[in-house]
């Protein structure tokens, strides 16, 4: 009796583990796999939404994301980790052996909390301010009060593109909070009533997007290129991909994927 | 099969067993020094140790600011965390009634074992906005970090001291109480010198903890690469500096290997504290 209860228990078990594998050899040319994917927080709502649609029009196909931030996400596709590894920035030199598709654009947004009456700086004063040369919000046109700036750890996409349009030959104080994704800076910036941050455009949520020489921070003024601070985001994968992960850059890049671009506050690639 | 096999087979096994664990610790340090020591070597050992500037934009590695910081959350801890666990261990061993001991020590164990990032979550929802509005600055701060901490480690120093307290044999405490004297004089003159020792190593393993903890720290400390004028201000460990640049780091680079310097600057803390430990645990009161 025993034995033979264990017997059943093991086939059951077994068939379980054996049903995903067995899904992916009986399908014909239906696309199957897992597409594993790791990289940039800013890529990271975008990338689940086109995962999400992905698996929804091909049910054998699995996509896994995980935001690690743009430095790991290429050099773990360096490495032939994950098959995609997704980047808020260009690939550096020392990263060049990957090929490059450009997904969306995204704006970078100067955010502080709701309740500050600035609304508008231009990009030197975001830069002094940063680099710790305007320390009070009275210089800026707001009310008395200590800055407290809120930045990300250095590797991070958004911050590469920050610093190279933003701060270019200043650096950014020592004296800045620093996080390490966008999420944090976002709710860190939402509760606090003397901060400033920097983040993606789909994290401007519960925070207020200051705008940057005069131009609101808007997805439209980023699509027409007024707003200055906008920049392209990537997928990379090592070699030319295989079957299913080119077939999902191909639906990124498409119309379909485009148009989730753009019902997520992304701004899409000019086609 | 004969029994003195059996007896020579597990006497083996169990050496496998203890060699291995052994040879794993070999293996980390080898691998922590070979990056490690390229980190010291590529910066210059001062420069490492005592810059003040991090910075991958310039490729210049500096830990003064960090080794500051993780000094100044230990001892900041400990001085908070210390007095409280001993009393409360005190309170444990020698005065609460059985039945509230009985609640209490299963409860201090369960917190032993909570994740610490759950505590750094809390502190950084509920704790640092509190900082902020009644203390000023950021909230991200020395203070909370310290606060997170001490709640941490609490737990660990309470049950170590509590069982270094119940190790002093009975009748030191009977004799004392013979001789006429009152409950707390024989805990204050004759149980606590009697169980210093462990006491002691208690605090350091305590200490230990702090300073190795990465991401509770780095959930509410703020991070900045900045000496700290006072407890509000935000500050950077070794540890959260790790946390926050490692998954940047390429393999191989300069950037890496100053990470992994960090790691031997962190294990040479380690190594003291648990060395101090060791010599006060043997030493007998």
């Amino acid at each position: 009796m025993k034995v033979k209860r264990l017997l059943i228990t093991l086939i059951i078990l077994g068939s379980l583990l054996v049903a995903p594998t067995d899904s992916t050899m009986a399908a014909g040319d239906e696309l199957s796999g897992t597409i594993k994917e790791d990289g940039s927080t800013s890529v990271l709502p975008l990338a689940e939404a086109f995962a999400l649609r992905f698996m929804k029009l091909h049910p054998r196909v699995r996509v896994i994301y995980g935001g690690g931030g743009s430095g790991t996400g290429a050099k773990d596709c360096a490495k032939g980790q994950v098959d995609i590894g997704a980047t808020s920035r260009e690939l550096k030199i020392s990263e060049a052996d990957l090929i490059s598709y450009p997904i969306a654009r995204d704006g970078v947004a100067i955010i502080v909390h709701k309740d500050n009456p600035v609304d508008e700086l231009s990009l030197g004063e975001v830069a002094r301010v940063y680099a710790g040369e305007i320390t009070n919000w009275e210089e800026v046109g707001g009310k008395s009060g200590k800055i407290r700036l809120y930045s990300r750890e250095e590797g991070s996409g958004t911050r590469d593109v920050f610093e190279s349009k933003v701060m270019k030959e200043k650096d950014i104080s020592g004296r800045a909070y620093f996080k390490k994704s966008n999420g944090e800076i976002q709710t860190a910036v939402a509760r606090d009533p003397g901060s400033i941050g920097y983040v993606s455009l789909g994290y401007i949520e519960g925070t207020k997007a200051l705008s940057i020489e005069g131009v609101k921070c808007t997805v439209e003024s980023c699509k027409k290129g007024d707003y200055p601070l906008v920049r392209r985001l990537y997928f990379h994968t090592k070699g030319t991909p295989d079957e299913p992960v080119k077939a999902f850059i191909d639906f990124c890049r498409s119309e379909e994927g485009q148009k989730i671009v753009e019902q997520l506050d992304y701004i899409p690639l000019t086609l | 099969m004969p029994r003195y096999l059996v007896d020579k087979i597990s006497r083996k096994a169990v050496l496998l067993c203890a060699l291995a664990s052994f040879f794993i610790l070999v293996l980390i340090v080898v691998f922590i020094f070979r990056d490690g020591m390229a980190g010291f070597i590529e910066n210059g050992i001062g420069a490492f140790l005592f810059g003040t500037d991090w910075s991958l934009k310039r490729g210049e590695y500096g830990v003064g600011v960090m080794i500051l910081g993780s000094i100044s959350v230990t001892l900041g801890t400990i001085i908070i965390a210390a007095p409280l666990s001993i009393t409360c261990a005190i309170f444990l061993a020698e005065i609460a009634p059985p039945e509230v001991r009985e609640v209490v020590r299963p409860a201090i164990d369960l917190l032993v074992g909570i994740p610490s990032v759950v505590y750094g979550l809390m502190g950084m929802v509920w704790l640092v906005p509190l900082i902020r509005d009644h203390f000023g600055g950021g909230g991200y701060s020395l203070l909370a970090a310290i606060v997170v901490l001490t709640i941490m480690v609490l737990p660990t120093i309470i049950s170590l001291s509590e069982d270094s307290l119940r190790s002093v044999p009975r009748h030191y405490k009977e004799s004392a109480l013979a001789l006429g004297a009152t409950d707390w004089q024989a805990i204050w003159r004759v149980l606590l010198p009697a169980a210093r020792p462990g006491i002691v190593s208690a605090i350091i393993l305590g200490m230990g903890r702090v300073i190795g903890e990465s991401m509770a720290c780095y959930m509410v400390i703020g991070n900045a690469f900045a000496f700290p004028s006072s407890v509000l201000d935000p500050s950077r460990t070794l540890t959260s500096n790790i946390v926050g640049q490692v998954e940047e780091a390429a393999y191989g680079s300069s950037h890496m290997h100053a990470l992994f310097a960090c790691g031997i600057v962190l294990l040479v803390f380690i190594f003291i504290f648990n060395s101090v430990s060791f010599t006060m645990g043997r030493r007998e009161g």
